[in-house]
This record gives C-alpha cells, sequence and structure tokens, in this order.
C-alpha cells in the first residue's frame, strides 16, 4: 500500500497538501504495542469468528508497526461492523453497504494513510453490491476484507446473498431458494486485483492474508469465512479440520495472474481452495488521478491557486 | 422592462441610432443552429462593455435536438430578470415565429429568416416586420456546406448593425471562440458574421444605440450560475468531489472534473449518487472537505447518507441543482419544491444547513459561504440553487481572488487529547479531526452514525441521546445567530412584504420597483440562509400588513408552498400567505405582481 508521511509537501494524488505531518521517521517512539491498539471489548456472541479477524487485525498492526495515525478502519453496519470500536485507531462506522465509496474517498484523498474497510456479507454483496464491483475495477488502493458467515447476523437470522440454498432463515423458513453470491467469482468478475479467501478458524492463514494484502497496491479483497454461532452454527465446520473438515490451500502450482485458472479455483464447491487466488498489477485509481494531475500540474507550474483560477477567470470577460 | 427605457416603435420612418438602456432579444431556432452561441456573445459582449446582462434560455430534453430559445436582456442599468417580453424576435423558422411571436412586445420587431418564415398578415400589422433570407445569404457568404454552422454568426452581424455593437470587440470574441480551430472555421465564422453586418436593412429598420453604461471599477466576468458555484468552490478551497450524471447538475460536475487537477485535487465519477455522497464523505472525514450533488432523484439517494454527515457531524458540501419534480419530473425546467427535502430530508432529527444563491454572482460567494459554514460547524450545508440560474449568464464584477481564494489543506497537527463529540462546549461547536493526526493521549475517536457517547463509541443512554441531539440542535443555533438580519428592500414598513428564496429575487425585486413606480407600498425580502433561519423576522413581518411568499413550487395539500409552509410554522403568523408557480417556468415579473394584487384584496396601496 503506500508509505509512511514524513513530509509536507503536496503528494501527487492528494487533493491537498497536508499541513502537519505526524511520524518524523526518526522520532524515537517504543515499539506498538497490543495494548496501545485495544479499544472497547468486543459485543460479539462468545463464540463468534469475528473475534478471531479482530486479534488477528491486532497481530498486523503490532507486527506491521501501523502507528495510530497511520491506519483508518472503515465499516459499514452489521455485527461484523462494529469492528472500528474494537481498535483503538482513526475509524470511521459508516451506513449499511456503502463502507467501500466512503474508504475510496479516504484512500482517494489521503495516499499517506492505509485504509481497511471490514464489512458484512449484506453490506458488500447485497445493499453495497453494486459498491463493491465498481471500488473492484476502480482499483483504489485499499484493502476489504468481508467477514462472511453467510447470513444476516445483526438483523438476527435473514437470507444474506451468501447463504446456500436450503439455509433456513426468518425470511426463508422452508430453506434459501436463491443462488448465492460466490464472492471470489465476483471480485475477479469486477477486476480486483488481488483476490483471496481465508476463514477465522485458521489464524496464521488470516494474518498470511492480511499482510499480503497490506502489500499489495490496489484494491485488495478479502474473503474471511467467519462463523455466527449464533445464527448459523457450524456453516464452515466443512472448512475446518478440527471438526472433521478440510482446508485445502490454493495448489502451489497455480498461476495467480491467470484469470480463467482463478475463475476456476472459485468454482470448487464447498469448502473450496484458500489462499490467493488471483493477484495482478494494475494501476490503482490512486495513481491514475495522481497522473493526470502531474500533467495538469506541469501546466501551472510556479503559479498560486488563485492565479490558476485567475487565468480562467481572464478567459471569461 | 419600464416603457421609459423600451424600444417604442417610431411613428413614421427610421429612427437611426435611437438610444436605449436597455433591450431584450429573443433568439428562437432549434437547439442545433447554434443560438446558445449568439446569446453567449451577446452576453460576453455585455460584460466587456460595462453593461448588465441576464440571459434565459430553454434546452430540449430529446438529445436530438429540437426548438430552443436563447433570450438576452442587456441593460446600461440594474438588470434583475431576464425580462418579461422581448423587443426583438428573431426567428429562425415558421415554429419559432409562431411560437414566440406573443411573447415580443406590440410594436417590437421581428427579424426573421424569409427562407423558411412565411410571415402572418394580421401580425404584420401588430409587430414590425423584417424579413432577411438568412439561410441564403449565408450559403451565400460561405458555402452550402457551412451554413448550418454559420447562420447564427450571419444573424449575429444583423443583431450587431442593428445595435450599433461594437464590431472589433465582437470579432475579438469570435476569435478566441474559433481561433483554437482550424484556420478555416474562424474565416467562415468572421465571414458570416461580416456578411450579416454589411447587410443592408435599408430603411427597414431603424437602429439603436446603447446608452453607454456605468464605468466600473473593476472588470467583468460572465458566466453561468453552475459555472460561477463551480469555481467559487475551487475558490473555497474544495479539492475533492463526488458525483454522478444528471441535468442540469452534471454541468458543474463536468467543470470540477476538469478543473480540479490544476489545482491538485481530484473529482470521482461515481456509480451512483449513493456513493458519490458516501465517497465525499469519505474524503471530508479524511480531512479533505468534499463536494457532492446532484438534482431531483439523486438528492433522494443521498438522504440517508447526508444523516450520517449530521450524526457523524463531518463538514460537507451537498449542491442540488433544483429541477422539476417529483420522480424524473421535468429535467429541463425550473422548480423550487426541493426546500423541504433540503431542510428535512432523510430520517430523525437531522438539523443541516441550507442556503440558496439569488444570482449567478452570488453563486459563486455562496459556495464559499457553504464551505467555511461546513467547516466551522462540523455539518453538511446544501447549496439549493436551481436549473434558472444554473443556465443563465449574467456578467458580474471580477471577484478578487487573491484574497478571497483559501487553502483547506488537511490539518493533522498532533493534539494531546480529542473528543470529537464534546458536551461540555455551550453551543455545541466541536471540531472535526481527520485520521493521520496523532492523539499524544492515545485514545483515538470513532466517527460514527450510531448514537455516541463523547468520544464517538454508541450508546443507548437516553441522556446521552438527549445531550447528542441537543448539541446537534445548538450548533445550527449558534450558527443562526451569527446570520445577519436579511435587509428589507424597499421601506421597511409598508402595506405588502413579498417574500422569496434563490432565484427568484430578480423578478421579485424589479416587481417591487414597478409597484413603487405605481404607488404602491410593496417591498421585498430575500433569504439565503433558508435553515436555520436568520434571527429578526419577525419584527421584519410585523411592519407590513400583508406577507406574501413568492416561490416556484405547488401551493400543497395545505394551501403553502414550502417556504410559506416553514415560515408558518415558525412564526405561526396568519399574515403569511402563498403566491405559487409550478409551470417548470421562471416567473415574469407582470406575473408576479398580478398574482400578489388578486390575492391582496384590500389593494396594495397604502391609504
Ligand atoms: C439501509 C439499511 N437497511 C437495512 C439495515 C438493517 N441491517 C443492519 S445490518 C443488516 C445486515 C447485516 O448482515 P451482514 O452485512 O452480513 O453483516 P453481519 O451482521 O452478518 O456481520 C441489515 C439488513 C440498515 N442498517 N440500513
Ligand atoms: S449474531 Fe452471529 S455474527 Fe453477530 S456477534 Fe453473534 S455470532 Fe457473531
Ligand atoms: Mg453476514
Amino acid at each position: 500500500m503506500s508509505a509512511p508521511i514524513t513530509e509536507t509537501a503536496p503528494k501527487a494524488g492528494s487533493p491537498a497538501q497536508i499541513i502537519i505531518s505526524t511520524t518524523p521517521a526518526a522520532e524515537p517512539r517504543k515499539p506498538l504495542s497490543k495494548r496501545e491498539i485495544v479499544a472497547d471489548h468486543p459485543t460479539w456472541c462468545p463464540g463468534c469468528g469475528d473475534f478471531a479477524v479482530l486479534a488477528l487485525y491486532y497481530k498486523l498492526i503490532e507486527k506491521r508497526q501501523l502507528w495510530h495515525e497511520r491506519v483508518t478502519t472503515v465499516s459499514g453496519i452489521g455485527c461484523s461492523s462494529r469492528f472500528p470500536y474494537f481498535v483503538q485507531a482513526h475509524g470511521a462506522h459508516f451506513i449499511h453497504g456503502r463502507a467501500l465509496p466512503f474508504a475510496s474517498g479516504v484512500s482517494l484523498s489521503r495516499p499517506d494513510l492505509h485504509v481497511f474497510a471490514f464489512i458484512g456479507d449484506g453490506d458488500a454483496f447485497s445493499i453495497g453490491g453494486n459498491h463493491f464491483t465498481h471500488a473492484a475495477r476502480k482499483n483504489v488502493n485499499l484493502t476489504c476484507v468481508v467477514m462472511d458467515n453467510e447470513v444476516y447476523g445483526l438483523t438476527k437470522k435473514q437470507t444474506s446473498p451468501t447463504s446456500p440454498v436450503g439455509f433456513k432463515s426468518k425470511t426463508d423458513i422452508w430453506g434459501a431458494v436463491d443462488q448465492p453470491i460466490n464472492p471470489m467469482k465476483q471480485a475477479i468478475m469486477a477486476g480486483a486485483t488481488f483476490v483471496a479467501r481465508t476463514i477465522s478458524t485458521n489464524p496464521n492463514h488470516v494474518l498470511q492474508m492480511m499482510e499480503a494484502a497490506l502489500d499489495h497496491e490496489g484494491f485488495s479483497f478479502i474473503e474471511c469465512l467467519s462463523e455466527c454461532v449464533e445464527f448459523y452454527p457450524g456453516a464452515f465446520d466443512g472448512a475446518n479440520p478440527r471438526k472433521g473438515g478440510q482446508f485445502r490451500e490454493v495448489p502451489p502450482e497455480h498461476d495467480r495472474t491467470d484469470e480463467a485458472a482463478a475463475y476456476k479455483l472459485a468454482s470448487e464447491p464447498f469448502p473450496g481452495y484458500f489462499g490467493i487466488l488471483y493477484q495482478v498489477k494494475r494501476p490503482t485509481k490512486n495513481a491514475l488521478e495522481a497522473r493526470i494531475n502531474t500533467n495538469f500540474r506541469s501546466k501551472v507550474q510556479g503559479l498560486a491557486d488563485w492565479q490558476i483560477l485567475q487565468q480562467t477567470f481572464d478567459r471569461m470577460k | 422592462m419600464s416603457d421609459a427605457t423600451a424600444i417604442n416603435p417610431p411613428s413614421s420612418g427610421a429612427n437611426n441610432g435611437a438610444e436605449v438602456s436597455e433591450a431584450v432579444i429573443r433568439i428562437a431556432g432549434n437547439s442545433q443552429d447554434g443560438i446558445q452561441a449568439i446569446g453567449g456573445f451577446l452576453a460576453r459582449l455585455a460584460g466587456r462593455s460595462e453593461q448588465e446582462v441576464m440571459t434565459f434560455m430553454t434546452i430540449p430534453s430529446t438529445i436530438s435536438g429540437g426548438p430552443s430559445i436563447f433570450q438576452v436582456r442587456v441593460g446600461s442599468g440594474e438588470v434583475l430578470s431576464p425580462g418579461d417580453e422581448a423587443d426583438v424576435l428573431l426567428a429562425f423558422y415558421q415554429h419559432s415565429y409562431e411560437g414566440h411571436i406573443g411573447f415580443l412586445k406590440k410594436g417590437g420587431i421581428v427579424l426573421y429568416d424569409s427562407d423558411h418564415v412565411d410571415p402572418k398578415p394580421e401580425w404584420e400589422k401588430e409587430y414590425r416586420h423584417v424579413g432577411v433570407p438568412i439561410s441564403g445569404l449565408t450559403v451565400e457568404a460561405i458555402g452550402g456546406t457551412g451554413k448550418d454552422k454559420g447562420k447564427n454568426l450571419f444573424a449575429l452581424g444583423l443583431i450587431a448593425k442593428m445595435f450599433n455593437l461594437e464590431v472589433p470587440k465582437l470579432q475579438q470574441l469570435i476569435s478566441e471562440k474559433f481561433g483554437a480551430k482550424d484556420a478555416s472555421v474562424l474565416d467562415n465564422a468572421m465571414t458570416a458574421f461580416s456578411a450579416g453586418y454589411s447587410h443592408s436593412l435599408g430603411h427597414l429598420l431603424e437602429t439603436f444605440r446603447f446608452v453607454e453604461g456605468q464605468k466600473r471599477s473593476a472588470s467583468q466576468v460572465v458566466m453561468n450560475g453552475n459555472e460561477a458555484l463551480a469555481y467559487g468552490l475551487i475558490a473555497a478551497g474544495v479539492r475533492f468531489g463526488a458525483g454522478y450524471p444528471i441535468t442540469p447538475w452534471s454541468d458543474i460536475m463536468e467543470l470540477l472534473r476538469r478543473e480540479l487537477p490544476k489545482y491538485g485535487g481530484t473529482f470521482v465519477q461515481c456509480e451512483d449518487e449513493i456513493a458519490s455522497i458516501a465517497m465525499a464523505l469519505g474524503a471530508s472525514y479524511a480531512g479533505s472537505l468534499a463536494v457532492t450533488g446532484s438534482s431531483g432523484p439523486g438528492i433522494s439517494l443521498k438522504t440517508e447518507a447526508l444523516g450520517w454527515g449530521v450524526m457523524a457531524e463531518v463538514p460537507l458540501v451537498v449542491v442540488d441543482v433544483q429541477r422539476g419534480g417529483p420522480s424524473t419530473g421535468l429535467p429541463t425546467n425550473v422548480e423550487q419544491s426541493d426546500l423541504n427535502i433540503a431542510c428535512y430530508g432523510g430520517h430523525g432529527d437531522s438539523p443541516r444547513v441550507v442556503i440558496a444563491p439569488a444570482n449567478v454572482e452570488d453563486c459563486f460567494y455562496t459556495a464559499i459561504e457553504a464551505v467555511n459554514l461546513a467547516r466551522k460547524f462540523s455539518v453538511p450545508v446544501i447549496i439549493l440553487t436551481d436549473q434558472a440560474i444554473a443556465t443563465r449568464i449574467e456578467a458580474f464584477e471580477e471577484p478578487k481572488l487573491q484574497g478571497l481564494c483559501q487553502s483547506l489543506a488537511p490539518d493533522l497537527t498532533p493534539v494531546a487529547t480529542h473528543k470529537p463529540y464534546d458536551l461540555s462546549i455551550p453551543n455545541g461547536v466541536t471540531q472535526h479531526r481527520p485520521p493521520g493526526t496523532r492523539i499524544l493521549d492515545g485514545r483515538y475517536p470513532v466517527i460514527t452514525g450510531l448514537e455516541h457517547d463523547e468520544f464517538g463509541h454508541p450508546t443507548g443512554s437516553p441522556q446521552l441521546h438527549l445531550a447528542m441531539s441537543a448539541k446537534r440542535r445548538r450548533k445550527l443555533q449558534a450558527l443562526a445567530d451569527e446570520i445577519p438580519v436579511p435587509k428589507v428592500y424597499g421601506p421597511s414598513e409598508g402595506r405588502v412584504l413579498l417574500v422569496g428564496w434563490g432565484s427568484t429575487q430578480g423578478p421579485i425585486h424589479e416587481a417591487v420597483d414597478q409597484c413603487r413606480c405605481a404607488g404602491e407600498s410593496v417591498s421585498a425580502l430575500h433569504l439565503k440562509h433558508l435553515f436555520p433561519l436568520p434571527n429578526g423576522l419577525e419584527e421584519i413581518f410585523d411592519g407590513f400588513t400583508h406577507i406574501r411568499v413568492v416561490e416556484m413550487n405547488d401551493e400543497g395539500v395545505y394551501g403553502f408552498g414550502q417556504l410559506a409552509g416553514i415560515l408558518r410554522a415558525r412564526y405561526c403568523n396568519p399574515k403569511i400567505v402563498s403566491v405559487n408557480k409550478a409551470d417548470g417556468l421562471t416567473f415574469k415579473v407582470r406575473e408576479i405582481i398580478h398574482r400578489v394584487c388578486e390575492t391582496v384584496q384590500d389593494g396594495m396601496n397604502k391609504f
């Protein structure tokens, strides 16, 4: 993603100059520890898969020393989206389904920040389905973690866009009838440049995926299966070796840049494959906009903003 | 236009070079004839000649073109509205002739393309007809292929002759417009213009000369309301925006998309209006006050996220270029029917700020004010402009940019401690601190739409909900205290007070002028700040027997327009009565006078 900001000069692609930077590289700071990252005690049900995702986010922050002023945690609405309250850092709890455009606004205007969006499957693929597609195709530089429990948790057990056919919910008491969305396929098709799948019961793997996403330049998407013990218990047992399931990693010979191959892997029936299914390099929207700006700025070099506007007004007389 | 300054038909013969202080010229044709260009040239010429100018145009809502008009009112004195009737009608086709002759004042001049228009004998008695084979002569001048392009310039030449316009300035404007293109394009344009100018109108037509405009200390700029608003945002320091196309808002987003990169800024075209406001809020949250905007249906889509801005106390500017509603409504017509959604749209108690520009120049300054209010009070501010100001061109004194332009770079200065929703501040005004700010005590804020405590953490506490609601309310009360009491136009006491908002200011003021000339006791009050309202309106209302709220929206189920409803609810003043118009067209001055007269049974004269 991006480098820490240490200078006060305007950043390419940044809509505004940043007045005071915060972490002079030279300043001695004792290492960031978990104690400083933890905020409210999570309000999730005991045993909820989301605890593990949170714990691994702490780990990521600690391991990569992502100081408070370098990250922003954004979310939508749902159980999973309570996330920012549990992290001691700048955070924003936005509205249902719209976390990605919000996070895009942060990312596009602040190249100095690492932007993480933690959202639910309803957030990402139902109410915010369109936003998911467009954030992915625009390749906005941010990490989107969908905590997929295949159910609406916060609203207490309605069918979600990822609920499997036959899942009995309050809105489908006889079992869900609609074809579920496959998040991996959806992301690949939309043009995401980093598409990974993990599960909260495999902590090392979650951290590995988070680190790879952090290092990826562009829209990095992680689907993290995260069990809702309250409304869909056992949903992911089939992918948990401790419950007799099978955790299959993406085969080492898989070519991540091969879209068709990735799509094929994504099509495998549950429990499917875990790991990075797809990763390519494509200029980010952040970089493309910065390039447009560099071109334009070179034509107005040395002029103050008011002088640029004056030139325009002079043509309107 | 008052009769004293009108172009009156001479009783006999030509009246060469008669001085006029103003003229209304309506050009009617099809949208592809380039009539907007003629109007644009005339408007810019007026701007360069120290004259006042206002234009009015209609665009067909179909893409393939269709009948369209452009009306220019140029004057040496103050021009407040585009004019109720035209002095000159330039008609390119039979439908233009027949459709618009009704707007021509009796005895006015109709200049028509005799290749396409057959004048009607009954009208020839009432209006002065001047036929010129515009199409044929343009072909003669520049050849057949360029004729559709050149006709408008030929016609501009005719008008230039008729009003003794300054040819060198016009030629300069033409070369500025076409200079960058192929040399033959400019050549053709100049040739067509000259052919029109040198065409002998013979003794058929008198010519006029504008009284010289008042010398101005500063030069004028000429632009439409959407441009003025967009440049105002740039001057105010806005460097991030997001939007989705819709008429008439699109011009603003297209302009910002094109211009912001010069200033290091970005405008993003999003997948829809919800994403647009979400992205703008994201940028604002991140410290770069952002703009989003829309018209009609797009505004409806933004309301949920707008409520987040109110609750989370994140500054934002939302532009609403009003058009006819509801639903897809009248996409290319004007209405002031978004006042309610602007003030109240969305669920819950969500106080936000609503301000409306009165004219094109005001669009520029309103944008700056909106930005500053949003930042100072950490609240979304809605700018309610409309299709009429958006598309009309005016000349106004060039803003002093060096002093006006602001920089809004995100301020990440570390702070010792930070409560985003600090309740200890009496007027409720707290400052947003963007991510990236180091907070030395290690407690970082969550900015949220859930009801929250002082640090932004969720709460279901009734006390906190009350306290936070009061905080959000008190901020706006503090803001209201800062708004200057608006000035009454005309005497501050009398029989009738016309209250208006937004783009109707010009015609309302002109109506007041005309009524007062006729000895009637009429004044006007223009409200720019619609939510919260300024203080001191009660006292103003007390000075009048009748209050008439003049607005371009429906009278509603209870008989009151949207502003009238708000004012009635606020002041419980039974004197407040509505004068509505919702036909998608701007108010004519005489319509205002007539309609107000109708509702004031005991007369508008002071006894
Ligand atoms: C516009 C809107 N519609 C509906 C809701 C109610 N709502 C809140 S969360 C949610 C679904 C949550 O499911 P998901 O996104 O999968 O998150 P989870 O709770 O499962 O983590 C719904 C429908 C809302 N908050 N806003
Ligand atoms: S309802 Fe389900 S998703 Fe929500 S906290 Fe409880 S277990 Fe987790
Ligand atoms: Mg869910």
